[in-house]
């Protein structure tokens, strides 16, 4: 078949599936709904994993842009519907397809009891659908309709259990700091639209180079140009990968149900950002100020999200914050300069934190829709092919592997390449070696929550059932701010009460097993199969140009050349954590609930978030209240209506009864009283006129 | 011999008029029943008719042309011509006019039973009037269009309107007022000094530098209550909240959009250097709108009123468009308009939806409405996704071509018009969101909500035309830009070149 219809079927199947089972999922019910959007997923998938052959290792190594409709055109603001076809948009688009299709299917078992399951299956691949669309834009057009259509789907998803009350403000709360994403975004196109006069990346890369070192006007200021461009743009994928200061929708965003949370909120909307960042290498590798604050940002994201993620009690956070701080990384790796590494942790990361979440969600579901870690314990026994999947995962994530033979699951291989290259840049970059010390202090912290949620869940005493109950009360020590709420809605479950009653854990289906065996095989593999074509010294045939490197950046070969003790710090540190949460969870067991009840400072700091929900609310949700009452009853009512028309009413009151009673009058009056008025004009003109 | 296409299409709905007044005095009072009915089919053959006709128009209409066409030129009495012709911004005003008349008829199907007749004629006289503002091509007859068509509107919300309804009528006469009559002072003028009230003509005469500051403060103050704009736009949510749906879905559609079409009609091409001076004065003033009134927006209590201030922002992206002085803002700003008659059309019939339902438009009252009816949910998301400006709805378009406008502009203060803008994108959805989530999310707590029932198959087709419409022109704004496109490109040519820029 011809490659353009190929690269069709493959982008608007997924859209095919949502309008059937979102228009008429009532009418052909269920199971065809479920059928039509899984089985359309899986087509987009095998052709998926087809474009990445041909591009890699086929056919299709030519970078390419198919055409399809004109979209937003005046002037040189120039904008199609196509669809981008080059190594950056083939990985994405196997990442986004293949988590996608095996949530689809997983989905089966999880929502299983859910009423409304043609209008889940219709939003997720709507979402993939748009995710599509942002992956393979070949402008800033299209790539703002993904953008803000999986802001969109994952809107819908977060507050698909529309009865919540916290659903709802989570997925108001997901549109709108993602809004504010948006609101530098669209700031950085329009940037770059009046710099370079087009807004195609195709015509646009080129011209960069020629505007290094330029200022550009905005505001009251002067800025470098190519560096405000690239800031602009950063803001938009700080929102949309949360990062820190716009990193608070993303732990709400876990209100959606779990298979959501595994798609998109961890293995590829919240990595739109990096992907973007990526994409634009050609404008970012000409900013250097630019990359000092995604350096940063990611670092202190990174660390910030760590330790509040070793503080949660609900699983779902735990993984949310964990995927945060994941980010984080990919953002500082990108931030000097080593795009390459970014996008392989962009793409090991998406595997094996697709697994924990689903291996979560099957946790969840054994516990009949239980989600606090303080409620589990012991679980190994009843889920052992859930455990075994999500004890991979952690071993993928917190990077464990055997040094000198360098062999070990996906994490060990990204999470090297990403450190290697902050120390490399390091350098000439001092926030390199800043990226570095946070990494790999990062690296321990992230190894002590995941096994800490490992522990805590799997192993030590059962503290579910009817004999747990007693043993722990301290909820208390918890500020009441903080909004979680345990437990989905379990529609077939009402019988138990709130969940774990009388019954065993289960495991769970086979529709949701098979996801996990699958992607346990890609968090295991997708490291030593890829770590030559992403990083390794295959990269430039791999990427082909894809990415762009500047002639001064070679940290990538340089990372490759770096003391032996660089290499293994991260290896060590994550030993450490996994040996403290070992000591905590297993060894004394109880002994982080006790310090948690002491509630130190440093604890409750970390436990509430650093405070930052407290603090938006207070400065921005209240104050926009604020602003809103003010311009209203003191802008509007008493000061425009008070000195216009009530005032000139007041007025007009005062000359007397007559007129007064005009004000109450019937409408009539006042049309009769203007149509003369304005004949009377017209004709004293037109008479004045004609003479 | 040619047909006087705009002729037909602004007169046909006198026809209808004409034949329900018939009605009316031929009926014996026993057929009451029959002369509502009767009414009602009248008026919506009638409009169909009409926008059978804008589309033939459509159809003929040469988009390469940057010119007036489908000229028609008359003598009448005193010296006064008859000029009728339209250009690519004012045909796509007179097909949104007849596209949402039909809408408007229907939507009052049921929701009006009172002096059903009367408010046909009144529908209908208001149809001419504003398809005549947009076709008439001399001065003297846009104003008594532009004028006259206050009349049926205040009717129809004095008449059918709700409990406010003499201080909002009030209101919104007083404001009117102020800028009709400066706006009359002014057109008396420039025919005296021109010696002619031909708008082609005056496009080109050159008024003197200092008299167009004060024509142009003149229309201002007309196109500026019109549109509306900030500080004088409290008129529009009270009669917003008083009007009729069917009111509410005119005054938002089309009557706001005589300012903008009066600022790119008369402001730009007559009174360039007068434009450029004050550009700055209107990005303030619109970037002021966008701010203030989202944030007023955010915090009501009424739907209708909330979405009455949202108009009021969603306008300020318009004009700050129009005096951008570049290609992207008037294309945008064109759109802008067309794609706001759409949807806040339509969310004012959301809002008639469940006001003809409950009799009530309190946010508070309501609330987990998708528990009863899902279709409306679903219509609803959209359309608030529309306001919002989410890519692939027409919202986006328009305002994502405006800020790049203002953005570029020649002024100065573009940069910073553009940054505060761009704000708006963030407040547009805390409002509406939180509007949608009020409304539609959650359980249904209030008893009286238990029985309500999802769109009956009218509603149905009332909302899918305006569905497809803000869909199409989303994923295709082709179909908007390619016809404003050489119309818009002359306009500013037209403009730079005046103003010295």
């Amino acid at each position: 078949m011809d490659k353009q219809l190929l690269l069709i079927i493959f982008l608007s199947s997924p859209l095919l599936g949502a309008l059937i089972a979102g228009l008429s999922g009532r009418r052909i019910g269920d199971k065809a709904s479920m059928a039509v959007t899984t089985g359309l997923l899986f087509l987009s998938c095998a052709l998926a994993w087809n474009t990445f052959y041909q591009v890699t290792w086929g056919s299709w190594s030519e970078r390419f842009t198919v055409e399809l409709l004109p979209f937003i055109n005046v002037g040189d603001f120039q904008s199609a519907w196509s669809i981008r076809v080059d190594t950056l948009s083939a990985v994405m688009g196997i990442v986004v397809t293949t988590v996608s299709a095996l949530v689809h299917l997983y989905s089966w078992g999880y929502m299983s009891d859910d009423p409304d399951k043609p209008r889940f299956f219709a939003y997720l691949s709507l979402f993939t659908f748009a995710m599509l669309m942002l992956v393979n834009a070949a402008d800033f057009m299209q790539l703002f309709f993904g953008w803000e259509g999986v802001g969109l789907a994952s809107y819908l998803l977060i507050g698909f259990w529309f009865k919540k009350p916290t659903a709802g403000a989570a997925a108001i709360k997901a549109f709108v700091v993602n809004r504010v994403g948006d609101f530098g975004f669209a700031l950085g196109i329009m940037t770059v639209f009046w710099m370079f006069h087009t807004i195609r990346f195709e015509t646009l890369f080129p011209l960069i180079a020629a505007k290094a070192g330029t200022t550009w006007h905005f505001a009251a200021w002067n800025f470098s140009a190519l560096d405000l461009a690239g800031f602009f743009l950063f803001i938009g994928a700080m929102g949309k990968s949360a990062q820190f200061f716009l990193h608070t929708w993303l732990p709400d965003a876990m209100e959606g149900p779990t298979p959501v949370s595994a798609l998109i909120h961890a293995a590829t909307m919240v990595t739109a950002g990096v992907y973007m960042v990526c994409l634009l290498s050609p404008l970012y590798e000409y900013a250097p100020n630019a990359r000092g604050v995604i350096i940063l940002i990611g670092a202190v994201t990174s660390l910030f999200a760590a330790t509040v993620g070793m503080m949660q009690n609900d699983i779902k956070r735990v993984i949310a914050y964990s995927t945060c701080s994941q980010l984080g990384y990919m953002f500082f790796a990108a931030g000097v300069g080593a795009y390459q590494s970014a996008m392989f942790h962009l793409f090991t990361h998406a595997f094996f934190k697709a697994l924990l979440f689903l291996g979560a969600g099957s946790v969840i579901h054994a516990m009949h829709h239980e989600q606090d870690m303080r409620k589990m314990g012991g679980l190994w026994k009843y889920i052992k092919i859930t455990f075994v999947a999500m004890t991979i995962g952690n071993i993928a994530i917190t990077g464990l592997g055997i040094p000198f033979v360098d062999w070990g699951f996906a994490g060990f291989y990204s999470k090297d390449s990403m450190l290697g290259v902050a120390f490399a840049a390091g350098a000439t970059q001092p926030l390199g070696y800043f990226a570095w010390v946070v990494g790999v202090f990062v690296a321990g912290l992230t190894s002590y929550y995941s096994w800490r949620l490992a522990f805590f869940t799997f192993n030590g005493h059962a503290r579910w059932g009817h004999d747990a109950h007693d043993a722990h009360g301290h909820d208390d020590h918890a500020s009441h701010a903080q909004v979680e709420t345990h437990g989905e809605p379990d529609a077939g479950h009402d019988d138990h009460g709130h969940g774990h009653g009388d019954h065993k854990p289960h495991e769970s289906p086979w529709t949701m097993l098979v996801p996990l065996i699958v992607l346990s095989i890609g968090a295991i593999a997708s490291g030593f199969a890829f770590v030559h074509y992403f990083v390794g010294s295959g990269q430039e045939a791999f990427w082909k140009g894809a990415i762009f490197t500047g002639a001064n950046n070679h940290v990538l070969e340089q990372s490759e050349h770096l003391p032996v003790w660089v290499g293994l710090a991260p290896l060590t540190a994550a030993i450490l954590g996994l040996l403290v949460a070992a000591y905590v969870y297993l060894w004394r067991e109880g002994l982080g609930a006790k310090l948690a009840a002491r509630g130190g400072p440093l604890y409750t700091f970390f436990y509430n978030k650093w405070y930052f929900d407290e603090l938006y609310q207070v400065v921005f949700v209240n104050g926009a209240k604020a602003l809103g009452d003010v311009f209203w009853k003191q802008g509007d009512q008493k000061t425009i209506d008070g000195l216009g028309p009530n005032g000139v009413s007041w007025l007009m009151g005062q000359f007397g009864k007559g007129l007064g009673r005009l004000q109450t009058g019937y409408i009539y009056t006042y049309a009769f009283v203007m149509l003369i008025g304005v004949a009377g004009l017209v004709t004293f003109a037109l008479m004045a006129w004609v003479r | 011999m040619m047909i006087p296409i705009l002729s037909a299409i602004t007169f046909t709905p006198l026809i209808g008029v004409l034949v329900i007044l018939a009605m009316r005095v031929f009926a014996k009072p026993a057929d009451a029943e029959a002369v509502k009915r009767g009414s009602r089919w009248v008026a919506l053959i009638t409009t169909l008719a009409t926008l059978a006709l804008a589309i033939v128009m459509m159809a003929g209409f040469d988009s390469a042309n940057p010119g007036f066409q489908f000229n028609e030129t008359a003598p009448l009495f005193a010296g006064l011509n008859y000029r009728m012709g339209v250009d690519g911004i004012s045909v796509l005003f007179v097909l949104l006019t007849a596209f949402l008349m039909p809408i408007c008829i229907a939507a009052s199907w049921d929701s009006i039973q009172d002096r059903v007749a009367e408010y046909m004629i009144a529908f209908l006289v208001l149809e001419v009037t504003m398809i005549g503002v947009f076709c008439t091509l001399d001065l003297v007859l846009f104003y008594s269009f532009f004028e006259f068509g206050l009349i049926p509107m205040f009717l129809i919300i004095g008449i059918w309107g709700g409990k406010n309804k003499v201080y909002a009528a009030y209101k919104f006469f007083l404001y009117t007022l102020l800028g009709s009559v400066l706006m009359l002072a002014a057109i008396l003028l420039m025919a005296s000094i021109a010696k002619t009230t031909s708008i082609p003509e005056l496009m080109n005469y050159k008024f003197a530098p200092g008299l167009q500051i004060w024509l142009w403060l003149a229309f201002f103050a007309s196109f500026a209550v019109k549109m509306p704009m900030w500080p004088v736009h409290t008129w529009l949510p009270d009669a917003h909240v008083e009007a009729p749906t069917a009111g509410s879905v005119i005054l938002a559609g089309i009557l706001l959009k005589m300012g903008g079409y009066g600022f790119l009609r008369f402001s730009l091409p007559m009174f360039p250097h007068a434009s450029a001076v004050f550009a700055p004065l209107i990005f303030g003033m619109s970037v002021i709108a966008i701010i203030y009134t989202s944030l007023v927006a955010f915090r009501q209590t009424d739907i209708k009123k909330l979405i009455a201030y949202s108009s009021v922002a969603h306008m300020g992206f318009v004009t700050m468009g129009i005096f951008s002085g570049n290609l992207l803002g008037v294309q945008g700003a064109v759109f802008q308009m067309i794609s706001h008659g759409l949807i806040s059309g339509a969310l004012f019939l959301c809002v008639g939806v469940v006001y003809d339902r409950m009799h009530t438009r309190e946010i508070a009252f309501y609330g987990g409405l998708v528990n009863r009816m899902p279709w409306y949910a679903a219509v609803f998301m959209l359309f608030t996704m529309g306001n919002v400006g989410l890519p692939a709805t027409s919202g986006f378009v328009g305002e994502i071509l405006t800020m790049t406008g203002a953005y570029g502009a020649q002024w100065g203060s573009g940069t910073w018009t553009a940054l505060f803008a761009a704000t708006g994108v963030i407040l547009s959805a805390v409002y509406a969101l939180t509007l949608y989530r009020r409304v539609v999310f959650g359980e249904i707590v209030n008893a009286k909500l238990a029985a309500i029932t999802d769109l009956n198959w009218r509603e149905v087709a009332i909302f899918t035309p305006l569905i497809l419409g803000t869909l199409a022109l989303g994923v295709y704004p082709h179909f908007v830009l390619g016809v404003t496109q050489a119309a818009a490109e002359r306009l500013v040519d037209t403009w730079r070149a005046a103003a010295g820029g």
